[in-house]
């Protein structure tokens, strides 16, 4: 099992951080979506931008829709976007 | 079950059709959404669907098999289109096959109620102004609450 977390970002999430994907260590007592989402804000620029907490903002751990509270562990697939506007 | 997502366009008629060969299907709900010309007032040139690979697919099995648990449903067939889309065309199918109209009715609506707010696909309109992201309605959650409100009176 890989210490890493795969990120993933959608629609205007990733137009404003201007990746799709990427890898990183999970830092410690990142355990949380809201966690891990506060932690990448803190990146600041355009990543406090798109994820600022008071942004309406979806969230999925390994392809499941996730509540801010949901766990997020070394290997997990995570994913960032907008309220989805299909169908 | 039959879950697609594609790029290409589809018939319809022809997925209408092959649900209803099982002999004890009685009724076929479908439901179709197609790109409108306009949009909060603006004039859309095109649109460009974008979703999540992989969870899309998943999304929308969760979403059927929801359906069934709360329906008779005895074939379901959901299409969505991605990529680049102009007025006129098709996006969406969503086709239910039961024994009786009701629950035809009744899933069809709920998967497309759930479809609108639980799957990954984000539509960006191309106008006159320019490129905007379509923002989320209100009245789509409202309308994927009230089966939530249905369920917990049907206790």
């Amino acid at each position: 099992m890989t210490a890493r977390v795969r990120i993933l970002y959608f629609a205007s999430v990733r137009e404003k951080v201007g990746r799709d994907a990427e890898e990183i260590e999970l830092p410690d007592g990142v355990g949380t979506l809201a966690a891990l989402r506060a932690h990448l804000a803190g990146r600041g620029g355009a990543w406090a931008e798109a994820l600022a907490g008071e942004r309406a903002l979806r969230a999925a751990v390994n392809q499941e829709m996730a509540a801010p509270t949901a766990a997020v562990r070394p290997g997990d697939e995570v994913a960032f976007f907008p309220p989805v506007t299909g169908g | 079950m039959k879950i697609l997502v594609q790029r290409e366009d589809f018939d319809p008629g022809a997925e209408i059709t092959a649900l209803a060969r099982d002999a004890a299907v009685g009724a076929v709900a479908s439901f179709v959404g197609l790109v409108r010309d306009e949009n909060d007032g603006a004039h859309v040139g095109a649109m460009t669907l974008e979703h999540y690979p992989g969870m899309t697919e998943k999304a929308i099995g969760a979403i059927v098999e929801e359906a069934k648990r709360r329906w008779e449903v005895r074939g379901c067939t959901v299409i969505h289109r991605v990529g680049q889309l102009k007025p006129g065309d098709r996006i969406v199918l969503v086709a239910v096959a039961s024994g009786h109209r009701h629950d035809a009715f009744a899933a069809c609506e709920f998967i497309m109620d759930y479809l609108k707010t639980r799957a990954p696909f984000w539509k960006k309109e191309q106008t006159a102004e320019g490129e905007r992201w379509v923002e989320a309605r209100a009245s789509d959650d409202v309308a994927a609450a009230r089966w939530q409100e249905a369920a917990r009176k049907a206790g």
